[in-house]
């Protein structure tokens, strides 16, 4: 398997538009990983998936908006050089 | 005939002359700013980066430098136009990563070094793997053998990659692409593996002291055992390659489980108090365990088209 570094920030900006795409109402919620069920974990070890969600929901409020032009140059990319 | 020769060497002069001045100076020693700015940094304190600048001094103090007062201000200016660029390169370097920090991991010297190559090759009787700190922030690696470095790993990288050449050369199947192509890899393996285990130690709170740093240092030092795998390889054949691929892999893997215990298992037992602890233990011993399990996995991967 040879890499380069070209494939390694595909990777990685697919796996961020993975996790910016999850809607919070419509699924997260349903599943029970919304922002508003994570309110347990008072005290010290908030748990896997406290964390987990607080991750995602980070994620998604951060990346939100460099994630248009990244994908953007992205597209762009592709479409000149294939 | 005497004019140019007094220019020059007056120009010496003022080279060795100009930093106790405090003039814009093309080439000033940082490593004495940062030691007096991180106070207490990671430097110990009979250990003096200071010197290099100690003989800068003896300036006679001339002044009459180019007798074209025009030469002499474009100097001048040119100098302070490089040194404003050279401070803001510093700035936007140093709010990504901190360079104190950085220079942390390459105080090494060569005793070090060599204890801690025997260390990697041979870590079942080492006996004290505890890192030493020194008034709560970390000893340099020259004071502490079990502190990790970057030096280590980037230049085992290094020879790495061009051992990957070499061997590549012997079986005619060198090619210049082939040779970025390896060093990417490798590099991209180990962003791969640094992520993975921020990721897990962030979702399993793991408090520890392990800096990104940390990791990048502990995630390089397979590449010793690589190196020392594809020697055996090149020089005995397919059975010394194997040999020699058992033996990095178990010291590799009991020297990353020794020194990883150290940081991220205990470092919580103060304020477990009792709420789910007994998850707790048992997930960073996985982690610790799939650290090392990782280790032979990528040796093997990336040697193995190395030797057939």
């Amino acid at each position: 398997m040879a890499f380069t570094l070209y494939s390694l920030i595909q990777a990685a900006i697919l796996c961020i538009n993975a996790v910016a795409v999850l809607h919070e109402e419509r699924f997260l919620s349903k599943i029970g990983w919304g922002v508003d069920q994570s309110v347990g974990g008072f005290g010290d070890e908030p748990g896997i998936k406290v964390q987990l969600m607080n991750l995602i929901r980070s994620v998604r409020t951060v990346m939100r908006v460099p994630l248009i032009g990244v994908n953007s140059v992205c597209i762009v990319l592709l479409l000149l050089f294939g | 005939m005497d004019l140019p020769h007094h220019g020059y060497r007056a120009t010496k002069q003022r080279a060795r002359g100009a930093p106790p001045t405090g003039d814009s100076v093309l080439f000033e020693d940082t490593s004495s700013a940062a030691s007096g700015a991180s106070s207490q940094g990671f430097y110990a304190p009979g250990y003096n980066m200071g010197e290099p600048s100690n003989h800068m001094q003896g300036g006679v103090g001339v002044n009459n430098l180019f007798t074209d007062p025009m030469a002499n201000a474009a100097v001048m200016y040119g100098s302070s136009l490089a040194n404003q660029g050279k401070d803001m390169v510093n700035k936007e370097i140093s709010r990504f990563m901190s360079v104190n920090k950085l220079k942390y991991f390459f105080a090494v010297d060569t005793r070090y070094v060599l204890k801690k190559l025997m260390i990697l090759m041979f870590p079942y009787t080492h006996q004290d793997w505890e890192v030493r700190y020194h008034r709560d922030s970390p000893m340099t690696p020259r004071q502490d053998v079990n502190a990790p470095d970057l030096y280590i790993p980037t230049m085992a990288f290094i020879t790495y990659i061009l051992l990957a050449g070499m061997a590549l050369g012997i079986q005619k199947r060198f090619s210049p692409e082939i040779l970025g192509l390896c060093a990417s890899t490798a590099l991209v393996w180990i962003i791969i593996e640094v992520l993975v285990l921020l990721l897990s130690l962030y979702l399993l709170t793991v408090h520890s002291d392990l800096s990104t740093f940390d990791l990048i240092a502990y995630s390089g030092y397979k590449y010793v055992g690589m190196i020392f795998t594809v020697l055996c390889g090149l020089l005995f054949g397919s059975d010394g390659y194997f040999v020699a691929l058992a033996w990095s892999s178990c010291a590799l893997m009991f020297f990353i489980v020794r020194s990883l215990k150290m940081k991220i298992l205990p470092s919580l037992s103060s304020d477990s108090m009792g709420m789910g602890s007994s998850a707790k233990p048992q997930l960073r011993l996985y982690i610790t365990v799939a650290t090392a399990v990782f280790q032979p996995i990528i040796i093997y991967w990336l040697t193995s088209h190395l030797v057939r």
